[in-house]
């Protein structure tokens, strides 16, 4: 929607900026009015935008599964059944392969991680403007319609899977353990704060490259979807479509990088060094 | 882009969504798959042993039909030999049969034969005397004569 009244770094700053509604130091809870205001708002803000987005596919997603799930039928199934059988055998695959250990928790939380995000990458799928304009005819000043290019909703998901993974780290191995895996190796007892360190570190990358990963794919994409729509129209679909079908293949490739990483990570915490 | 409270919402909604599939998605979703995977295992097995049941049966048929065929086939010799038998009887009895009609036939002509030499003989002897008594111009007592008509006849 490159109109001649906006700037070109004025759409791109628009198509960037969250719903945000939260606490201004100055002016009290409100709808940040823009970037700035949201920014000042500090960590007493919420962006409205990527939980409605992501808490909705969230359910999209449930109600879709559960629906199929209770009608499974063990004889032949029909096409939205044989569908979801074919994602839900293709995760449990998936976890088959990694993850050895006794969990009920993994699987389900693979298949949530990787629909989940699917839908909430295959989002940046729907042209950049439609319900971005949409929302703006109807009073509402920002829209970002996809929540994994929300640094926000990936670090979520990746800090549960953290905590999931130091909840079962000292379950498997009791705090004692833990410590130990953390503090004696890979140098031996004798090089302790250098061993914590880094084994410190190597924790600490997991959910942040797991975060990051994801929201930097998305985010790029997203401007580059944004980028070409600011080109003449009857140019855009020269570059539009195939960088969207591209496109098809990233989302796919980064729910399921996700997915994997999450149960290597769960994997290696039930295992014993 | 900051970090604000949308994290702390993404990682409750994270958390409840993975507790709603672990409760009511997954479970009724393998489920299904596993019974169906039970099913078809044991729509193999029933199809394995099928086969079997056929080969076997075709097997049995097989022998079976070896033996009935045996069975005919000694039938039609035993059918035979008797036919043989009775047109070898059959033949046998006509023979002797033809044997005894041929005898009775032969002894019944001499006798015929026998009877008409009696005739003649009876007959030769009246004629003898009626000659006689024409040569003669008397007649000749059959009763003076007789002796000697009957020795003429025997002569016949």
């Amino acid at each position: 929607m490159a109109s001649d009244t906006m700037t070109s770094s004025y759409y791109i700053t628009h198509h960037l900026t969250n719903l945000t509604y939260g606490n201004h130091p100055e002016m009290g809870w409100k709808f940040a009015a823009n970037g700035q205001e949201a920014q000042e708002m500090g960590f007493m803000a919420i962006n409205v935008d990527s939980m409605l987005w992501s808490v909705g596919l969230g359910i999209f997603f449930l109600w879709l599964f559960a629906k199929v799930a209770k009608n499974a039928t063990t004889g032949v199934p029909g096409g939205a059944q044989n569908f979801i059988e074919m994602i839900v055998e293709f995760v449990d695959e998936n976890v088959k392969s990694v993850f050895h250990h006794k969990n009920s928790m993994i699987a389900p939380m693979s298949l949530t991680i990787f629909v989940w995000v699917f839908l909430m990458n295959l989002m940046d799928l729907i042209p950049v403007d439609w319900i971005p304009h949409a929302t703006y005819l109807m009073g509402i000043p920002y829209m970002k319609i996809v929540p994994s290019t929300d640094l926000n909703v990936t670090l979520g998901m990746s800090v549960a899977v953290f905590v999931l993974i130091i909840f079962y780290s000292i379950q498997q191995k009791g705090i004692g353990g833990f410590m130990a895996e953390l503090s004696l190796q890979p140098l031996g007892k004798w090089a302790l704060p250098f061993n914590l360190f880094l084994e410190l570190v190597g924790l600490l990358a997991k959910p942040i490259s797991l975060a990051l990963r994801l929201f930097g794919n998305m985010y790029a994409g997203e401007m580059i979807f944004i980028l070409i729509a600011l080109l003449p129209f009857w140019a855009q679909w020269l570059l539009s479509v195939p960088w969207a079908l591209f496109h098809i293949l990233v989302i796919t490739l980064q729910a399921f990088i996700f997915m994997v990483l999450s149960i290597v990570y769960l994997a290696m915490a039930h295992d014993h060094h | 882009m900051s970090i604000n409270m949308t994290i702390i919402g993404q990682i409750i909604s994270f958390t409840i969504f993975v507790w709603i599939c672990m409760k009511f998605v997954w479970p009724p979703l393998t489920a299904a798959l596993a019974e169906r995977q039970k099913k078809i295992a044991e729509g193999l097995d029933a199809a394995d042993k099928a086969a079997r049941d056929l080969e076997a049966a075709q097997q049995s048929v097989e022998a079976e039909l070896q033996k009935s065929k045996a069975q005919a086939a000694e039938l039609i010799e035993q059918a035979n030999k008797r036919a043989n038998q009775i047109v070898d009887e059959a033949k046998t009895a006509a023979q002797s049969e033809g044997d005894r009609i041929k005898a009775a036939a032969q002894a019944e002509i001499e006798q015929e034969v026998n009877r008409a030499k009696e005739a003649l003989r009876a007959q030769v002897a009246t004629l003898a005397v009626a000659g006689a008594e024409k040569i003669l111009g008397a007649s000749v007592d059959m009763n003076n004569h007789q002796e000697l008509v009957d020795k003429l006849a025997a002569e016949l």
